[in-house]
């Protein structure tokens, strides 16, 4: 009888039905939208910190910079200091060459002791440990110096020697970055969020050895390939492999990989390091583990991923950003006020229209529990039918999204070096050039494109909301038919 | 039997009390037909209603064989409703989803009737009414006869002690309604039920054993 009344009621009253199933329905295709697009995005934003600070990467810890006491010199402006005996003469040009590599201005160093402390930290279960340097070469040519000086009494004799025969001269500046970093140390760090294009990665049994690997855009654009050699603070480097970013277009952590004992060695940064990599077990480890190397390392800065993210910028920021504050707002707002409100209204008016309905099954001596009972099960059956349906909009709203694939550019900063090449002229006439070329601030920027994946956890959650959506409408609307005396009910409409 | 003692009943209609029924005493001997006119607002259908455990009174008591029905919470008053009460209204008061055969099977819902059975009964008492032929059809789907023929079948299918009919012929045409009379009298006659009619109508008044007159809530004993 019960389950009678029931489906006709629902069959009989379809505009009701259908209102307070559609309402459901849309709210739950927008969240079940909403939140696969949000983890497209987080998705996206993880790839793009993966390329820049590593796939397995969950935390990274640095120096926290502070000011310089009074008299020190460590981190100002790098000096190339030439004696007199100091570089080679010929035809009255002197030529000097200088290359220097140090760490690089913003970036701070500390013991690699630390790596050990982060290492014993609870729930690590990998860490490595770079130092970030620059390579700054310096190379000029400048009048011998038999041409410099007083000009010879009369002074009619015009200065010659130099690069341009006149007395001038001309200086060229070449910098990029290097990274030092443990061979072995593939798992995680800048490595591991490469992918190799040419010859080998490095290994464990290149510690100690001059050899490196190039990115292969620093390495097209200083037309360097895999075999040729390269020179860093005047040693000679083979090159055994190139690599290139995870994603299309971002940059990989620096121009040129060593390993770190070779670039302890040649900055004079012995037992130095600059960034600790850090993998947790799992990700429910990633709070307790920043929480205790923040305690190990007190002078430390400790970033999460989650930190990190906020370093990614381009639209794809502007797509979290929006997923973040207005998607999950408005899937809110619509969710409470377009169905959960729709339904709930929707019930209640229901009632109010069956109060004859109500008042003469309370005559007939049905009690307030059956009532109740016969409302609320239309109400929680009402619900999943919205909810099958919004799962339908929804899959199809993702289809959509899938299918279009919109994509996001996306930065995230990190310390890059200028190519090589920049330099500047100065000295004699016609000297002046283009400017200083050092090291500075990159951006890595990549085109993600957006995909919505669904999960299981998204489809529960659509159903789950049917569900309460329905329950709620359910409760309250019997609330209210059970509220309905029955002499009132029938004297409402006598 | 109904034993009515000093009943009263007032309503608060914002600031104003209204009563409804004032200090009704009234002895209805279990089997007899009464019909109960007045005046629209002079207290019929609120007097119904006490009868039918409906509502309960301001003062007084109302008693249906043992039951005090003025002191019986809602819990027992709707198993009383549903075992001995039945009514009949002059809006038919069907359920417009369901059709004609489980209108009447509302009743039996809550008894704990079988559904073989309870369709089967259903199925009987429309046929006493005449509507043996209509037990798939919607109220929408019939006359306003025949829908008061189905409300009459929900009401005896439990075989009541009681039945209250609440202008019963109200929305009828005069031949409809000597045709809706004859049935519930002779049903009354068949079934020995008591049979309360409140009415306007003096013609069908007339076919009551006893008349009642409540006018301003105050009820006498009809000519």
């Amino acid at each position: 009888m019960f389950v009678t009344y029931l489906r006709r009621e629902l069959a009989g009253r379809r505009k009701q039905t259908a209102i307070v199933a559609i309402g459901m329905a849309l709210a739950i295709a927008l969240v079940i939208i909403v939140n696969a697009v949000s983890s497209g995005v987080q998705l996206a934003q993880a790839t793009v910190l993966g390329s820049v600070y590593g796939v397995g990467t969950d935390i990274t810890v640095n120096l926290t910079p502070t000011a310089p006491a009074e008299g020190d010199a460590a981190g100002g402006p790098q000096k190339f200091d030439f004696g007199a005996a100091d570089g080679t003469t010929a035809d009255g040009t002197t030529s000097v060459s200088q290359a220097r590599l140090s760490a690089g201005w913003g970036t701070f160093t500390f013991d690699q002791a630390a790596l050990g402390t982060v290492s014993a930290v609870d729930n690590v279960s990998a860490a490595a440990a770079t130092l970030s340097l620059n390579n700054t070469t310096f190379n000029g040519a400048l009048p011998g110096s038999q041409t410099q000086g007083t000009p010879p009494a009369g002074g009619a004799t015009p200065p010659d020697g130099g690069p341009d025969g006149a007395g001038g001269s001309s200086f060229n500046v070449d910098s990029f970055s290097v990274l030092g970093l443990d061979p072995a140390d593939e798992a995680v760090g800048p490595l591991s969020a490469v992918t190799l294009t040419d010859g080998r990665s490095l290994t464990s049994t290149d510690a100690g050895a001059n050899v490196t690997v190039l990115d292969s855009s620093y390495a097209t654009t200083a037309s360097l390939a895999t075999g040729d050699t390269v020179s860093i603070a005047g040693t000679d480097f083979t090159v055994v492999g190139l690599v290139t970013a995870a994603t299309a277009d971002a940059d990989t952590a620096a121009n040129v990989y060593i390993p770190l004992d070779v670039a302890q060695t040649l900055s004079g940064l012995t037992g130095q390091i600059s960034t600790v990599y850090v993998q947790a077990a799992s990700s429910t480890d990633i709070a307790q583990v920043q929480a205790d190397i923040e305690k190990a390392l007190p002078a430390a800065t400790v970033d999460t991923q989650a930190d990190l993210a906020s370093s990614v910028s381009g639209s794809l920021a502007s797509a979290s950003d929006l997923v973040k504050n207005l998607g999950l707002w408005l899937s809110l707002i619509v969710l409470a006020a377009a169905a959960f409100l729709i339904a709930i209204l929707s019930t209640i008016s229901g009632v109010t229209r069956r109060t004859r309905e109500f008042g003469t099954l309370k005559a007939i001596g049905w009690s307030n529990g059956k009532i109740v009972r016969q409302v609320a099960d239309e109400s929680l059956v009402q619900g999943p039918l919205g909810g099958a349906a919004g799962i339908a909009i929804g899959l199809l709203g993702i289809l959509v999204i899938n299918l279009v694939a919109p994509t996001l550019t996306a930065g995230a900063t990190s310390v890059a070096a200028a190519g090589p090449g920049a330099g500047f002229g100065a000295g004699g006439p016609g000297g002046a050039g283009p400017g200083f070329g050092g090291a500075a601030q990159a951006a890595a920027t990549s085109d993600i494109v957006l995909s919505a994946p669904v999960t299981a956890s998204v489809i529960l959650l659509a159903v789950g909301l049917a569900v309460l959506g329905g329950l709620l409408a359910g409760v309250i609307g019997g609330w209210r038919a059970s509220r309905l005396r029955p002499a009132e009910a029938l004297r409402s409409i006598a | 039997m109904y034993e009515l003692s000093n009943v009263t009943k007032t309503y608060e209609q914002g600031k104003r009390t209204v009563t409804a029924l004032s200090d009704v005493t009234l002895s209805i001997p279990d089997g007899q037909m009464v019909a109960i006119q007045g005046p629209t607002g002079g207290g019929k259908s609120t007097l119904l209603q006490m009868l039918g455990a409906l509502d309960r009174p301001t003062e007084g008591t109302i008693e249906l064989g043992e039951a005090n029905l003025s002191k019986l919470g809602d819990g027992k008053l709707g198993r009383i409703r549903a075992r001995e009460i039945s009514f009949v209204f002059q809006s038919f008061n069907l359920i417009p989803t369901l059709s004609a055969q489980d209108n009447v099977e509302t009743a039996l819902a809550l008894l704990g009737v079988r559904s073989t059975l309870r369709k089967e009964r259903a199925a009987a008492a429309l046929a006493s009414v005449g509507l043996g032929d209509r037990l798939g059809h919607l109220p929408t789907e019939l006359s306003g006869r025949q829908r008061q023929r189905v409300a009459i079948a929900r009401a005896l299918v439990k075989e009541p002690t009681v039945l209250l009919a609440d202008e019963p012929t109200g929305n009828l045409d005069e031949e409809t309604r000597d045709e809706i009379m004859d049935l519930l009298e002779g049903l009354w006659q068949a079934q020995g039920l008591t049979l309360i009619v409140v009415t306007h109508d003096t013609a069908v008044a007339r076919r009551a054993r006893r008349r009642l007159l409540i006018k301003k809530g105050v009820l006498t004993e009809g000519a």
